[in-house]
């Protein structure tokens, strides 16, 4: 038997949990090999240490013959290897359409214009999306995402095909219709080696070779039937029960589906003709239920047709398009709190506070459900048993299984003893031993405490337990009645069929897939030419870059915001900053009240600088006025001045000045020296042209560069430096951090793009917008605040270039090893706003800066523009005088993307 | 009533929690209330302070030696002696803000009274010194040639004393150290309320509590103490280390009165973080949005350049920010020791735009629940 795989001692681990421990296998090729177990036993991360996407900790593991340990192995392997995460579209880009999603794989493998647009429509034909290709991602249904992802996935046509969970959460049709596509597509390439993480037995039965995992070990291996033999049981399922070690064993037992006893007549939950719009689109259309008290009721219908919106129409989190939600016999009101306390309501995603534990959690809910006090330990206590949470009660939520938390989100919803349960998809990524006692959780608040429930699921044997079901799809019920009474009326011969049948009544979108012509364009398809996985490849930067622009260009609200904001905001600083004082409020306390001493005050009233407020009379009023900041300062006349002038006996005119702002108080001070400076030159020069003498020596004072001493010279250049950093940084900050936060940085893990590639791809528009930022500050400063550009133009243009690309690089940078956007937008702000107002020359030149201060100002790039947006606007330089700053900022432009080229993570850890 | 209390109570703890369990925020929250308040208050100064000197002696004669010996710290660095053909290469790269040239023979025309000039080259680009280092450097030079030539014959007529209330010394680094402090409120304030909403939102659990019986008011509420809280701890914490202590500034004012105005003024900011975020969709939006929103608060306020410079219109504007106000109160109390009579227009204007952001926020709240963009 071929080897795909080969894995020895692999072991790996989580802070404090062991995912993987000490496995070794060897995976045959050419063939599909399923991986079953339950949630958190390792599988994801086994596929993730195949597929060269996580950084193996311990252990061997070699693919087509190569230990992916090594970089240059996997960069020999990847293009031949597609991987495909968990989740729903994990790795789509929701706010493209499906034809750019696919596309964006195919320039990531350097496939050329031709090559892409007849695969993609291969591809796009075969899954029956062609009709959908404008759609975007978001807006696809569950199995349609997963149809696009598998698309992406085969663009490259890879030799290893490893899909982690791909049917999860998806209707039964599109599930049988995705395997018949990779059934077709296994057929068309031979030899493809498909590995399959999955939570469906019925999935798994079909596949040739399994691999049974459990608590990080696997519990065996061989064909479905060897297992079955082995064990001695008929179906999967109860194989794989039979194969986990006694003490998991104990406990499960086969569900029992009491009946209802009392049918009482009771309506908890009525909807009439409830209708949802979202603009043109209606989510859900005219569906109506009634669900008796203490039943359970299920809706049972694919991601995406309307299930979550009816749900959240029930809670009031959405308000009603048209029709009628009563719960209880109230209409169901967003501001009834009474009601809330008597629902329960789990939502889809897992939506409890991750970064809290177990008990955190709970004691939270206990607490906002206004549990008495008393009772709350008690309660929480027997949650935690009754759902099977002790060994993980102070554990970080975060860190659960999937099941786990499932588990505790219903202990959640039900914490308070409601009267009714809404849960939306609540077994959703549940292995089924899991959902087998979930469900015999419900069963028992339903059957024992006459719990009304009211659940959603994509399961057909869960579906199979409620005691009434509605069938779903896009918007509108299907049908509606007991499980059984639904196969009766199809004539199916189960659910799933039944199911189907519906579905296939309803001439929708879904039907195009099963088009069987579609095969016709497999037949004909050509073996590809393998690009060559080169070092570095502009063409996959390209990709991202192209990426990137389409991702902004859907957010109509950033751009405002990036490319108003620096307008705005020059305006307001233009303006608004400045040194130019005038006006410097001040009164006088004239103790002397001569001639003399109203021709000595005479100046200061004469200047510009100064405006007189009413006179003091004593020290109390002047200490009260200049406390209220009245007054920036205050003169004081000594009585006799007059006398004392007339007998040179030098009086003393006394100044009193507020200090509290330093600045203001030194500029004051400067402009009543250079008043009283000259008052005695005039003195002077009145007394010397009576002797006949000249004035000695003077200093000539020249304003170079900006002669009319006006800030706008040199605030608004400098405004430059300063909104081309915060903007086009912050712009940046979110960029890969946001990735990370939302699972498409696995397409970086997994595809042959290098960092260099990525990062220059996600910069490149970010500085597109920068310098269209650039360019709308220079108009503004030579149009509006008519500073023109004396020095040389080109020397300007390509400062702004070079500092733009720095600015982008640092934001890029922050967000290459934070781990959460706050953080990388945290970062970003805080350094870049003091580094740029107080450490570039804004205010201070640098010269004048305190060593310290200096380490800042060369470390960033701000003060190196500041000299060349000063010195081309304001002191009529070139390239020549200010060489040194392009050269620096060409450095830290490659100091920051080495930087960041070796901070950002090429594997998930 | 007391229901509502203990929601808000329960969900601000929840707050705490999640804080908490973020070590890098933890982390930029010690550092901005520590390392980078000191850094600013030490370095970051405005006005003529170790200013770079150039002199260009063509003389070198006693009095020029003077003259250059004469240019001393606080306000100048040493001064370097270049040569005349220098004068412009340096200036160009910003190496000087103020170049002083003495003419070849000045000491000895002086003396015989033939006029003579020295030159003052100032880079009027540095905004921030110029014009009253230049007064200062003339003030300097006319010292030293009147002591040079023990010129007593013709004294001043009136001699001048300043004195600056408040803060004897004009010692700047006291009021950099609050100011850096206010902006640093600021930026936490905005950023900590308003990306833990945008967050809870991006992860639904927001959705979570709007089913529960919560109202919004109570879980904006929660917000705006837990986060003001953390904010107001780590700013007193900061004004009795870092600006009282390690930067011995001598706060005149009261400080528990400051802390109480600090109070008013996070509500009012926390609840404009809560606004920002619910007209954002998404966290790069937010970014963008809380950046633009903060460089004009930092900027505008009065906390670096004087606000009755700005253009009325502009004042005006300014007036409906709070950080306007706050800047105002934190100078009127730490360094004028001004009391509630004197600061009560500001703190009823902090709090009055507090509740019109927090109102504004309260009306949206749900509806933006529904419009996050992932």
């Amino acid at each position: 038997m071929k080897t795909i795989a080969r894995i020895n001692a692999l072991s790996h681990h989580y802070k404090n949990s062991v995912a993987l421990d000490g496995i070794d296998m060897e995976i045959p090729a050419g063939c599909m090999v399923g991986l079953i177990g339950p949630d958190g036993v390792g599988k994801s991360s086994l596929l993730a240490l195949i597929s060269g996407v996580r950084k193996i900790q311990q252990g061997v593991v070699q693919v087509f013959g190569r230990d992916m340990n090594r970089s240059l192995n996997r960069m020999a392997v990847g293009p031949h290897i597609a991987y495909m995460p968990q989740g729903l579209g994990r790795n789509l880009y929701m706010t493209l359409s499906v034809f750019e999603n696919v596309d964006f794989f195919g320039r990531l493998f350097g496939h050329n214009k031709e090559q892409r647009a007849w695969r993609i429509r291969e591809l796009l034909d075969s899954t029956g999306l062609a009709a959908f290709a404008n759609r975007p991602a978001g807006k696809l249904s569950g199995g349609m995402k997963q149809k696009l992802g598998l698309c992406c996935a085969l663009i490259h046509d890879p030799d290893l095909l490893i899909l982690d969970e791909p049917t999860t959460g998806v209707d039964p049709l599109s599930r049988r219709q995705f395997w018949e596509l990779i059934e077709r597509i296994r057929t068309r390439r031979e030899g493809m080696s498909v590995i399959v993480a999955t939570a469906y037995m019925d999935e798994a039965e079909r596949f040739d070779w399994l691999i049974a995992m459990d608590d990080g070990k696997v519990l065996a291996t061989g064909s479905p039937t060897e297992l079955k033999s082995s064990t001695g049981t008929p179906s999967l399922e109860s194989a794989f029960i039979e194969l986990l070690p006694p003490e998991k064993r104990h406990g499960h037992q086969s569900l029992l589906i009491p009946p209802r006893l009392s049918r009482e007549a009771e309506v908890a939950i009525e909807a009439n003709e409830l209708t949802r719009r979202f603009g043109e689109f209606v989510a859900v259309d005219q569906v109506s239920f009634r669900i008796e008290r203490g039943e359970i009721f299920g809706f049972l219908g694919s991601n995406g047709c309307g299930k979550t919106t009816t749900m959240k129409m029930l809670t009031g989190l959405l308000p009603i398009s048209s029709g009628e939600a009563r719960l209880f016999g109230k209409s169901a009101n967003a501001t009834d709190i009474d009601l809330r306390r008597r629902v329960g309501y789990m939502t889809q995603a897992f939506s409890l506070y991750s970064e809290l534990t177990v008990r955190q959690n709970l004691v939270l809910h206990a607490r906002i459900f206004q549990l008495p006090g008393s009772q709350i330990a008690a309660r929480v206590i027997e949650m935690v048993e009754r759902f099977g949470l002790e060994d993980v009660i102070d554990e970080l939520t975060e860190r659960l299984p999937l099941g786990v938390r499932q588990r505790l989100s219903l202990a959640v919803a039900v914490i308070h003893d409601p009267e009714m349960l809404i849960l939306d998809e609540p077994t959703s990524g549940v292995d089924p031993v899991a959902r087998d006692q979930f469900w015999q959780l419900l069963l028992q608040l339903s059957r024992e405490d006459g719990v009304t429930i009211f659940i959603s699921t994509h399961f057909m044997n869960e579906a199979e337990r409620c005691d009434r079901i509605s069938l779903m799809h896009a918007g509108r019920v299907l049908a509606q009645d007991t499980p059984a009474e639904l196969v009766r009326t199809r004539e199916a011969a189960n659910l799933e069929e039944a199911f189907i049948a519906y579905l296939e009544d309803t001439a929708t979108d879904v039907m195009e897939a099963t088009d069987k012509d579609s095969d016709r364009s497999v037949q004909t398809a050509p073996t590809q030419t393998r690009p060559r996985s080169a070092r570095f490849d502009p063409r996959r930067g390209w990709a991202y870059a192209r990426r990137e622009s389409l991702e902004i260009a859907r957010d109509p609200i950033r751009i405002a915001f990036a490319i108003l904001g620096p307008i705005i905001l020059m305006i307001a600083f233009g303006y608004g900053i400045t040194f130019d004082v005038e006006d410097i409020s001040y009164a006088v306390l004239d103790r002397d009240q001569s001639p003399e001493s109203r021709n000595y005050l005479e100046n200061f009233a004469g200047s510009r600088y100064f405006e007189q407020r009413a006179p003091l009379y004593n020290y109390a009023d002047m200490d009260a006025q200049l406390r209220k900041a009245q007054l920036s300062f205050a003169i004081e006349i000594p009585s006799g001045f007059a006398k004392d002038i007339k007998r040179g006996r030098q009086p003393e005119v006394g100044i009193w000045l507020d200090g509290t702002v330093p600045f203001s108080a030194e500029t004051a001070r400067g402009y009543i020296l250079g008043v009283h400076q000259s008052y005695l030159e005039q003195r002077l020069r009145t007394a010397s042209d009576k002797a006949g003498q000249t004035v000695p020596a003077n200093v000539e004072t020249r304003f170079r560069y900006n002669q009319d001493f006006k800030s706008v010279y040199s605030i608004v250049p400098g405004t430059i430096m300063l909104l081309l950093i915060w903007i086009p940084a912050m712009m940046t900050a979110a960029g890969v951090v946001r990735e990370k936060e939302l699972g498409s940085i696995t397409n970086f893990y997994a595809t042959p793009v290098s960092g260099l590639e990525f990062l220059l791809g996600k910069q490149t528009p970010y500085v597109v917008i920068g310098l269209i930022n650039f360019a709308s500050l220079v108009l503004l400063t030579v149009y509006l605040f008519q500073v023109p550009i004396k020095g040389s133009v080109a020397a300007l243009l390509v400062g702004g270039l070079l500092y733009v690309i720095a600015t982008t690089g640092l934001g890029l940078l922050m967000s290459s090893f934070m781990k959460t956007q706050i953080a990388a937008i945290f970062g970003t702000a805080i350094i870049t706003t003091v580094p740029a107002v107080n450490f570039a020359g804004f205010f201070t030149p640098v010269a004048s800066l305190t060593p310290g201060a200096q380490v800042f100002a060369r470390i960033f790039p701000s003060s190196y523009f500041q000299q060349i947006s000063l010195g081309t606007f304001t002191k009529s330089l070139g390239f020549e005088v200010l060489i040194s700053n392009f050269f620096m900022l060409t450095l830290l432009i490659g100091v920051y993307l080495l930087l960041g080229l070796t901070l950002l993570k090429t594997q998930e850890r | 009533m007391k229901r509502n209390l203990v929601n808000i109570f329960q969900l601000g703890i929840k707050e705490l929690f999640s804080l908490l369990y973020d070590p890098v925020m933890l982390f930029l929250i010690v550092y901005m209330f520590s390392l980078a308040v000191f850094e600013e208050a030490e370095n970051a100064v405005t006005g003529v302070v170790n200013a770079a000197v150039a002199i260009v002696d063509e003389d070198r004669s006693q009095l020029s030696r003077r003259i250059g010996d004469a240019l001393l710290p606080p306000h100048f660095q040493a001064p370097d002696e270049i040569m005349i053909d220098d004068i412009d290469t340096s200036m160009e790269a910003a190496r000087y803000a103020f170049v002083v040239d003495i003419p070849p023979g000045f000491q000895a025309d002086l003396m015989a009274g033939r006029p003579t000039r020295i030159q003052l080259n100032v880079d009027a680009t540095a905004m921030g010194m110029a014009a009253t280092g230049a007064g200062y450097i003339q003030h300097i030079i006319a010292q030293e040639m009147r002591t040079f030539l023990k010129d007593d014959h013709a004294p001043a007529e009136v001699s001048i004393v300043t004195r600056a209330k408040f803060n004897p010394n004009m010692e700047a680094k006291g009021f950099q150290g609050a100011m850096a402090l206010t902006n640093n409120i600021t930026l936490m304030a905005i950023l900590l309320t308003g990306a833990a909403l945008v967050r809870e939102r991006e992860h639904g659990t927001i959705e979570h509590l709007l089913v529960m019986p919560l109202r919004p008011i109570e879980i904006m509420l929660a917000k705006v103490w837990a986060n003001g809280l953390v904010v107001v701890l780590a700013a007193s914490l900061s004004l009795y280390l870092v600006v009282k202590g390690a930067l011995g500034t001598v706060i005149i004012g009261s400080t528990p009165l400051y802390l109480f105005v600090t109070v008013i003024y996070l509500f009012s900011v926390t609840s404009l973080g809560i606004y920002l975020a619910t007209l954002a969709r998404s966290m790069p939006q937010f970014g963008l949005l809380a950046m633009i929103v903060f460089v004009i608060m930092m900027l505008l306020s009065g906390a670096h350049t004087p606000l009755d410079s700005m253009p009325f219109e502009l004042q005006m504007i300014m007036q409906l920010v709070p950080s306007t106000h706050f800047v105002n109160m934190a100078k009127a109390i730490l360094f004028r020791d001004a009391g509630l009579d004197v600061i009560w227009p500001d703190l009823f204007a902090t709090a009055v735009i507090g509740a019109v952001f927090f109102i504004a926020a309260l009306l949206r709240f749900r509806k933006t629940v529904t419009l996050t963009q992932v």
